[in-house]
């Protein structure tokens, strides 16, 4: 096939991946998105694999067996399991971009293309192809650890780990030069994989320092990085595909980090340097305060609370996808609904473990997604709600971030259902939130706990409604 | 602390102000509570009853009123013909006096309850904000009164509310209309509604549209700008060419409608004169009008106050003393609110009241204060819909991490960005150079996008940023035609694993993307 058309096809591709992003806008235009993306990836391939010329049936052999386990992964993962579902998937993209690096590297016409500066250019961009994929790869498969809960969520405290990074960084740009040096003559592989080696244990040390909490943050960062190394993978093959196909998926994940970040009023240094989510320091100390008493209700009092409000806003938290508690909000939701009860769902940016989390589940719920708020969008009307109810979250919505400056959480923006004439708290004792930080919230006038697991009270309060 | 329920002596009153139920919760409060006998007949609350509940029953007026530190009432203090003594003359200095006073209408009573160094608490001065919901007792006897006031109005009216079709006929069902949707109106609809009529309802207040609306009710708008609402929730007087509108609205109405429920009040003013003779008699010939503010002289010309009127054919009913008609279910409720107000006055629930006037809603109801008169308080800050000016002061609100912009900032960067790239291209080939343009770029095409991308979809937007960064597999296609079986099963691997990814991603985006329907 001409070069021409090879190019043109690519860039269909391009536009077609931008058209699907570009759909998902909003709800009503995202499902033809997506038929834009799989077109778009369909194109790239055919028009790639028309240019193969050996072993055509290990290639196909290879794409089938690919596709299949992973068309079977996406038919069997639970709602609730998108995030870690997404971070294994980061972890192949890193793995992919790691490979094909190698395999770059090792193809012996390779000296006979570049030369000069060329080379040096050429050496740099695969070094950093598999530096970003072996990243990508192994705080990916963290990240998957955390979220499925193989791994402690808690964040990892080496002493000195800030030196750690930077003693590490410092040897991946040494290892850089001596590589580009041994290159020209023909060799290098040893600094090549000693660098791997080294990104891959940045990559763990990374992740592993990063609390349960700031989950979102990292998932899309993750997201960020498979994109960069796609990107720098592209630059190596001189191909342009690569290269935008890359930097789109780069700059909607360091965007969603950014939003995430924003959400909780947090600076993205922070987030990746760790530390978030320890119970040490300050924040115990409010724990020990006698705040007052906590005021529980039964499920009965609580549906009867729900029946006669007008408006009703859920502030659904990780609880309620720990919990599985989805459906029968739904069907709470739909009972209360015909009962002329306004019922809107509030959804903070970083409820749950990976941006819009929650919505994913209250859309697998089927609650119709136009009663589902962004937390922007509903802030204000608080004072108008009857019943606030809060399902398995805790620092999204502890007014202490707005009052107290000395919390860990100070200035995150978060949910002010305190404002509403009732909120009822679910929850399952009286522990902390990922923060570590006590929530007065529990000790308002206007408050009520509901205490057990989310989904057997929920199934309590739609028996009674 | 003990509290005396003395009974009503205004002339068919048949409310009281507590009920048993509410005797136990007021103990729970460490509060003791007397009640005189027969206090409760009325309403159907017998004296063992009372008993029962834990509270005293206390034979004779006086010795109650003597007994007791916190009185009671449902209406205001007026001449015991019995006792021939004025009610207010039985209180003594330091008493509480917790009742409907009508403060703007009482001067006098103010004058008098002054001078007799009591505190005095008007109900019907509870200020309209959220928090005061529950001890809101207009409220609670305006909901009672829109209830009552379908009774009366179905009494009067000889046909059915609902409409049927039988054997012997087909019958149309009734059609109400309810001006003034406040609480009263929107219990009236409720009321009409359930019996089966059709019903609409008027209102200067746009923001009630919605209210009637929830209620299945039609909300009629005249054709003319202008917002009625006033403070507090109140409405105001409209101007004269809204007013032309709203009666020739009205007229219409009237030649069509068989029942008319009026509860149009504007606080501190007589009540505005909106069904005119002419429309009663534009009326069909057996419809009914209930006026909820005959007391305050009428929404209907021809209403009279405590009297049920026959005019052109129509019932006028002007009751003044409907919630005492459901004297069970407003004492009840009026007992409530009255708890509720005793909940917010005793926080340490150890029986002593506290009159704090850091309390807004104490404020407001406290019309005398241990001999001074405290009326009118301080202009309550909000109607209900703006977000309550914090009612605790927030503590120094918390600072967002934010650096403020300097000018100095965006240029430094641009420097350094212009830098880098000059010397990036000083040393790089212009290949290099053609793919780094094109980089740039779709960095920025990725910025402009993502942003657009509503906050729902942010998981369906990475597992389909994720399915497209697979696009890696290209990579891996070019080199396996190599000929070293090294590479070549290097690059088979990498394909099949970006093939796990590409078709999962996809797939999985397209399953989550499926359930996003309205």
């Amino acid at each position: 096939m001409s070069e021409g058309i090879v190019t043109a096809s690519y860039i269909g591709a391009t536009v077609l991946f931008i058209l699907a992003l570009g759909g998902l806008s909003n709800q009503e235009t995202s499902r033809r998105g997506v038929m834009y993306g799989m077109a778009g990836m369909a194109i790239a391939l055919i028009v790639t694999m028309a240019s193969v010329t050996a072993n055509m049936g290990i290639l196909i052999g290879g794409l089938v067996i690919g596709g299949a386990i992973g068309v079977v992964l996406a038919k069997r993962v639970q709602m609730t399991e998108m995030p870690e579902l997404v971070a294994i998937l980061h972890s192949l993209v890193g793995m992919a971009a790691v490979l094909v690096g190698f395999a770059n590297f090792m193809d012996p016409g390779r000296l006979e293309h570049y030369a000069g500066v060329e080379l040096t250019i050429h050496d740099v961009e695969t070094y950093l192809g598999i530096l970003i994929g072996a990243i990508t790869f192994s705080g990916s498969i963290i990240a998957f650890g955390k979220l499925s809960g193989k791994m402690s969520g808690n964040p990892l405290m080496i002493p000195g780990r800030h030196f750690i990074n930077l003693g590490l960084l410092l040897g991946s740009i040494y290892l850089c030069m001596m590589f580009v040096d041994q290159s020209a003559a023909g060799g290098g592989f040893m600094p090549l994989l000693i660098m791997t080696g080294i990104a891959l244990l940045f990559g763990i040390h990374m992740v592993m320092a990063i609390g349960g909490a700031d989950m979102p943050v990292v998932v899309s960062m993750l997201n960020s990085y498979s994109g960069w190394a796609a990107s720098a993978t592209g630059f190596m093959l001189n191909n342009d595909l690569l290269i935008v196909t890359g930097a789109l998926v780069g700059s909607s994940g360091a965007i969603l980090s950014y939003i995430m970040c924003r959400a909780m009023n947090r600076k993205f240094i922070s987030v990746i340097a760790g530390g978030f989510g320890t119970t040490t320091g300050g924040s115990s100390a409010g724990a020990d305060v006698d705040q007052g008493e906590v005021v529980a209700l039964e499920a009965p009092e609580v549906a009867s609370l729900l029946a006669e409000a007008k408006e009703v806003m859920i502030i659904p938290g990780y609880g309620m996808a720990v919990a599985q508690a989805q459906h029968i909000v739904c069907e709470i939701t739909k009972t209360l609904k015909a009962k002329k009860v306004n019922v809107r769902f509030g959804i903070h940016p970083v409820a749950g473990r990976m941006p819009g989390h929650m919505n994913v589940l209250l859309a697998e719920a089927r609650v119709p997604y136009d009663i589902v708020y962004e937390m922007e969008e509903i802030n204000d009307d608080f004072p108008n709600i009857d019943v606030s109810v809060v399902i398995g979250a805790n620092d999204i919505v502890n007014p202490s971030a707005l009052t107290d400056p000395d919390s860990p959480i100070a200035g995150m923006p978060v949910l002010e259902c305190w404002k509403g004439t009732t909120t009822i708290v679910l929850k399952r004792g009286m522990a902390t939130g990922y923060a570590g930080v006590q929530n007065p919230l529990f000790f308002e006038d206007n408050t009520r706990m509901l205490f057990g697991d989310a989904r057997a009270s929920l199934d309590a309060v739609f028996k009674n409604l | 602390m003990k509290i005396g329920i003395p009974k009503e002596i205004h002339d068919g009153e048949k409310r009281v102000a507590t009920t048993p139920d509410v005797v136990k919760q007021l103990i729970k409060l460490g509060f003791e509570v007397a009640v005189e006998s027969g206090a409760g007949a009325e309403a159907h609350f017998s004296d063992s009853a009372y008993n029962d509940a834990g509270a005293t029953v206390v034979e004779g007026t006086k010795s109650l009123w003597d007994m007791s530190d916190i009185i009671f009432k449902v209406r205001a203090p007026e001449f015991n013909s019995a006792l021939n003594i004025e009610e207010v003359d039985l209180l003594h200095e330091k008493q509480v006096l917790i009742t409907f006073l009508w403060p703007a209408q009482n001067p006098e009573l103010l004058k008098k309850l002054a001078e007799k160094k009591v505190t005095a608490l008007a109900m019907d001065s509870v200020p309209r904000i959220s928090r005061a919901q529950k001890m809101d007792a207009l409220s609670s006897m305006a909901n009672i009164a829109g209830y009552r006031a379908i009774v009366e109005a179905a009494q009067h009216f000889g046909r059915f509310f609902t409409g049927q079709i039988t054997a012997a006929g087909k019958v149309p069902p009734a059609k109400v209309l309810v001006i003034g949707a406040g609480v009263a109106g929107l219990a009236a609809i409720g009321a009409a509604k359930s019996m089966g009529a059709i019903v609409r309802a008027f209102d200067t207040r746009p923001e009630v549209k919605e209210q009637v609306e929830s209620m299945d009710a039609e909300f009629l708008e005249v054709d003319f700008e202008e917002e009625g609402s006033g403070t507090g929730g109140y409405a105001k007087v409209m101007s004269k060419e809204f007013i032309e509108a709203e009666m020739a609205l009205f007229m219409e109405q009237a030649k069509e409608v068989d029942i008319i429920i009026t509860t149009a009040l504007i606080p501190g003013k007589p009540a505005p004169e909106l069904i005119k003779g002419y429309m009663v008699e534009a009326m069909k010939d057996g419809s009914v009008i209930v006026d909820l503010a005959a007391e305050q002289g009428g929404n209907c010309k021809l209403s009279e106050a405590g009297i049920v009127k026959k005019v052109h054919g129509v019932s006028i009913i002007g009751y003044t003393d409907l919630p005492s008609r459901l004297a069970a279910q407003s004492s009840q409720l009026y007992g409530t609110n009255l708890r509720h107000l005793m909940t917010d006055m005793c926080k340490a629930k150890d029986g002593n009241l506290v009159v704090d006037f850091d309390d807004e809603v104490v404020r407001g109801a406290t019309v005398v204060k241990e001999g001074e008169i405290t009326w009118p308080p301080p202009a309550p800050k909000l109607s209900a819909a703006p977000p309550k000016p914090a009612e605790k002061p927030v503590e120094k609100p918390v600072e967002k991490v934010e650096e403020t912009p300097s000018a100095l900032g965006p240029i430094i960067t641009f420097c350094v960005a212009g830098l880098g790239l000059l010397g990036l291209g000083s040393v790089a080939p212009a290949s290099f150079m053609a793919h780094f343009t094109v980089f740039v770029l779709a960095c920025f095409v990725g910025y402009m996008v993502i942003w657009n991308v509503t906050a729902a979809l942010h998981t369906p937007l990475m597992s389909v940023t994720n399915a497209i960064s697979s696009i890696i597999i290209i990579g891996a296609i070019l080199q396996i035609s190599s000929g070293d079986g090294l590479l070549m099963w290097v690059a088979a691997f990498a394909v099949t694993i970006t093939a796990i990814n590409i078709a999962g991603g996809f797939a999985v985006t397209r399953r989550m993307l499926e359930m996003f329907r309205r």
